[in-house]
Order: structure tokens, then C-alpha cells, then sequence
């Protein structure tokens, strides 16, 4: 199996790797996956109060080459979309953008499912309602 | 200058030596003949040309040329082992032991022979991959015909102690076949002194030709049978019907033989070479070497780099350095390798997992660039991996509720 040029470049230029300030009140962490599946994924979102704006965003993931490009592009992905926009973004146009074969479609579950748990992190420490969202097979 | 990409894949399949290439070669076009005609010259340099390279094969694993039977290969040969063992035995029992650390060839076939009725008993392997004496000799019953353990295992080269298995197996009267595709050719088998009954190996994994392989199946001492299944001409002494692959057998002959005649010297550069890359590799932090370190391969190495998953880490340099992982995600299953399983390793460290295998064509300088590049993506990975920031944050990451999924 080879990959796209896209996860290639994602993966040898990843953008945004990093840790934000999960002390921070405006700032949202989602943790998903787990070691004995091969992927772990961390996405770090951080929120301008006033306008709900995702000012910064950043990623570390343990997996494979198409899990480190989906993280990567989500973090790409969600800096200046709003919050209530970020919620929008469907697994399947990180699918289409990275050109993930069928046995990597649950590498961009992972990172709807990472960007979801950020922005409830960011939710609850906000003191609103924390968002269910349907459970998925990955 | 090195030549890029380098080939360190040596357990799945070798470069054919250029030796072997030219003896084949003529059986393709001038000596085309069929080695059954028994009644003309095609068929008569045809059948010299078998009859020489059966020697050659026998003369490796210090056989009798007799005892040798042309296979397509070591998933054949497997298969007609035990399957014709547990047909031919029949009226003695039924029941088979071998180890979960077997080649799927073996573990499928022992399947199969549950589902016609059969008994088999998997023996689990130690942490180091070898597995218990005592345990083996604890399963045999009266009913037990067959033991099948593997000489050395694919993944993780660690040799199984043969000689000690085949006294038990011939104290309890019963038959000893063992899959040698990894060791034939690469270390001294010898089926007299290790006691072997019946062997499974292959041309591809020592240099030679893919396609075609050999069954060892003695003659004396006991004399073993194993039924055929492969019904026809009864080619191989009725054991393995079917035209002779003339080239691949000439080819596999000459394997044999550059592989008995240069085994010594290329064995200690390969090992010096292979001790290089593992010493240097396991320098790196919380990298771990997988099975036991003194009963191995002299060309085989697999390590567990901690908190990297192994495809993301070959992503760093497949394209320029050939290895294998027992990551999940380079398997159709998205299960992690059940070799690496057996040992009792966490999924954690088996989806870290890369194996190496050298070969006589392997340089040092390819082992320089390979150890610098590893290295250099263990650390990128690591940067990025957040397992290894929670490690280094001091975080038991094995106490975190993980959701599965």
C-alpha cells in the first residue's frame, strides 16, 4: 500500500505539532484512541473568549502515517473556524482531502472524534453543557 | 556510493545469488526436457539435472538424497507434513502438538486437521519465545503422533532447542517434524544429529529460485510416510505428484550448496553486521529487543521502540530502507503481530515493533545509513508521539482509561 502525496507531506512537514496550556481556562484537550489499538491522538484547542474563535490549535499522535497527517490537517483546519463551525467538520472530508484508502478511514474518525473531545474539554471548563455525540465503530 | 533502497527484508524472501541465476538458466530454454520421460535424452539430462541437485540439497542437511521431496515451497511442504501425517497415522492417533509461535502454514493447517476431527495442542512459548520442555513432554499422550515445532521462528529468529525436542519425541515414539525455512541454509541443521523426522524448507529464503522448496521425510530409523496430498503421476515416491520444476530445482540445488560451502564465513559477517545495528539500536531510549537474545538467528533482529507505532516509524524511511513491523496497520487483520503476542508483549510494544533480516549481500555501510536513519525517526516520532510526553512527564499510561474502540 502506498501513500498519497498528501499524507506524505503531512507527515514528513506535520504542522502545528505541539502542547498548548491545558491549565488554561480557554483552552480545550481531547485525548482518543488507545496504545493497544496503535493510534493515540491529542488535539489542543485554544479559544478566544470574546469572538469563539479557535485562535491556536495543536497535535501530538502516536499511529500511522495517514493518523499523524489527519491530525495534522485538522489542526490546519480548525485555526480561525469558530466553534460552533469545528463541530462541523465530518470525518469523510478529512478522507477526501488526504485520499485515505478504505483501511485508514478510522485514522480521520479519530481525528473528528479528537476534535469533538477538545472542544467539549473547552465546553466543560467553560461551564456549559457538554455535547453527545453518537457512538461510533471505529 | 550507496545504493538506495536497501533491501533489510531477508525473512520474507531473498535477492536470488547471481550463482544460482546462471546455473537455472539453461533449464529454461536448451535443457527443457521433462525429468519423467524416461525414454529419450530430454528427459534423461532433465532427470541428471534432479538427481544432481537432490544431492545438493540433501548434502546441506546431511540427508540422504532419497529422502528429499521436491515441494513448491515451505507453506507445501507444511501442509503435507502434518496433513499426511495425520492421514497416514491414523490407525495410531490423532493428536498433534505444536506452538502458537508457528508460521500460519503450520497453525492453519493444525486447524484444519481440528475441524476433521483431530487434536492439537498449542503449547504457549516463554517471554524469550522458546518453548518448555517439560510442558512438551507433559502433553504428549498415547494417542499423540506428531510434534511440530519450528526450527526458528520468523519474526523473532529464536531457535527452538531441536535435539532436546526430537529425545523426547523418539523416547515417547513419537514423529518430530519441524519447519526449517528459516534456519536451512543460514545455520548447520543437520537431520541425523538434531533427530529430525520430516522438514519443511524452502529456495527462496537461502538465495535460491521462489516456487520451489523441499520435504525431508526420513527413510531409517524410523522409516516415516506421510500420505500424498497431491494426487497424480506419483512423482516423489508416491509422496508429491506433479512435473518437476526442472530449473527451480537445479536452482535450488546450487542454493544449497553456496549456502553449505560459504555458510562459515558469511555467517560471521553477517552476524558481526547484525550485533552492529542491534547494539547501536538499542541505545536509543526504551527501545527493547524482542525474544531471546543468545538462542537466535545470526542475521535476525526485532526491536519494540516504545511509544512509536511501527508503520508511522517505517513511513520515516520506507522508501529507502526495506524492513517488516508487527504493527497492526500492515496486516489486513489491524491485529498486531501474534508472535510478539505470545512473548506476553503489551499491544503497545508489539504495534512498536521492527524486524530486521541481513542477508550475504548486506554491507556495512547499508548498516551505518540504516542505524543513523532509525534513529534519527525514533527521536522525530517521539517529538511527536504524546505516549512519550506523558512518559517523560513521569504519567503511568497504563493507568489511564484508554476507550477502546
Amino acid at each position: 500500500m502506498s501513500y498519497s502525496e498528501k499524507v506524505i507531506n503531512h507527515y514528513s512537514n506535520p504542522k502545528n505539532v505541539g502542547t498548548l496550556d491545558k491549565a488554561k481556562k480557554n483552552v480545550g484537550t481531547g485525548l482518543v484512541g488507545a496504545p493497544e489499538c496503535g493510534d493515540v491522538m491529542r488535539l489542543q484547542i485554544e479559544v478566544d473568549d470574546a469572538s469563539g474563535v479557535i485562535t491556536d490549535a495543536k497535535f501530538k499522535t502516536f499511529g500511522c502515517g495517514s493518523a499523524i497527517a489527519s491530525s495534522s490537517l485538522a489542526t490546519e483546519w480548525l485555526k480561525g473556524k469558530s466553534v460552533d463551525d469545528a463541530l462541523k467538520i465530518d470525518n469523510m472530508e478529512i478522507v477526501e482531502e488526504l485520499n485515505l484508502p478504505p483501511v485508514k478511514i478510522h485514522c480521520s474518525v479519530l481525528a473528528e472524534d479528537a476534535i469533538k473531545a477538545a472542544i467539549n474539554d473547552y465546553r466543560k471548563k467553560q461551564g456549559l453543557e457538554v455535547l453527545v455525540f453518537e457512538e461510533r465503530i471505529h | 556510493m550507496l545504493k538506495l533502497p536497501i533491501y533489510l527484508d531477508n525473512n520474507a524472501t531473498t535477492p536470488m545469488d547471481p550463482r544460482v541465476l546462471e546455473t537455472m538458466l539453461p533449464y529454461f530454454s536448451e535443457h527443457f526436457g521433462n525429468a519423467a520421460s524416461r525414454n529419450h535424452p530430454f528427459g534423461w539430462e532433465a532427470e541428471e539435472a534432479v538427481d544432481y541437485a537432490r544431492e545438493q540439497v540433501a548434502k546441506l542437511i546431511g540427508a540422504d538424497a532419497k529422502e528429499i521431496i521436491f515441494t513448491s515451497g515451505a507453506t507445501e511442504g507444511d501442509n503435507l507434513a502434518i496433513k499426511g501425517v495425520y492421514e497416514m497415522y491414523a490407525s495410531k492417533g490423532n493428536h498433534i502438538i505444536t506452538c502458537t509461535t508457528e508460521h500460519k502454514a503450520v497453525l492453519d493447517t493444525c486447524k484444519h486437521i481440528e475441524k476433521l476431527g483431530g487434536e492439537v495442542t498449542y503449547l504457549k512459548v516463554q517471554a524469550d519465545g522458546l518453548i518448555d520442555l517439560k510442558e512438551l513432554e507433559a502433553a504428549i499422550k498415547p494417542t499423540t503422533i506428531l510434534i511440530a515445532i519450528m526450527y526458528a521462528n520468523n519474526e523473532i529468529g529464536v531457535i527452538q532447542p531441536v535435539k532436546e525436542i526430537s529425545t523426547i519425541a523418539k523416547k515417547h515414539g513419537v514423529l518430530f517434524f519441524t519447519d526449517g525455512t528459516q534456519s536451512v541454509g543460514k545455520i548447520p541443521v543437520d537431520v541425523q544429529k538434531d533427530g529430525i523426522d520430516i522438514m519443511a524448507f524452502s529456495a527462496h529464503k537461502m538465495y535460491g529460485p521462489k516456487g520451489i522448496g523441499g520435504l525431508y521425510v526420513r527413510r531409517k530409523n524410523p522409516r516415516v510416510k506421510v500420505t500424498a496430498q497431491m494426487d497424480g503421476g506419483g512423482h516423489e515416491r508416491g509422496m508429491r505428484s506433479g512435473t518437476l520444476n526442472v530449473p527451480g530445482i537445479v536452482g535450488f540445488g546450487k542454493a544449497c550448496e553456496v549456502c553449505r560451502l560459504d555458510m562459515e564465513t558469511d555467517t560471521k559477517r553477517i552476524k558481526y553486521l547484525r550485533d552492529k545495528l542491534e547494539n547501536e539500536l538499542l541505545k536509543i531510549e526504551e527501545s527493547y529487543l524482542n525474544g531471546n537474545k543468545e538462542h537466535r538467528l545470526p542475521h535476525v533482529c526485532n526491536i519494540s521502540f516504545k511509544y512509536v507505532e511501527g508503520e508511522g516509524l517505517m513511513m520515516g524511511f520506507n522508501k529507502n530502507i526495506a524492513v517488516s513491523s508487527g504493527s497492526a496497520c500492515t496486516s489486513a487483520s489491524l491485529e498486531p503481530s501474534y508472535v510478539l503476542k505470545a512473548l506476553g508483549l503489551g499491544d503497545d510494544l508489539a504495534h512498536s515493533s521492527l524486524r530486521f533480516g541481513l542477508s550475504r549481500f548486506t554491507t556495512e555501510e547499508q548498516i551505518d545509513y540504516t542505524i543513523e536513519q532509525i534513529t534519527t525517526t525514533v527521536n522525530k516520532l517521539r517529538e511527536m508521539s504524546p505516549l512519550w510526553e506523558m512518559f517523560k512527564e513521569g504519567v503511568d499510561i497504563n493507568a489511564i482509561e484508554w476507550a477502546a474502540h
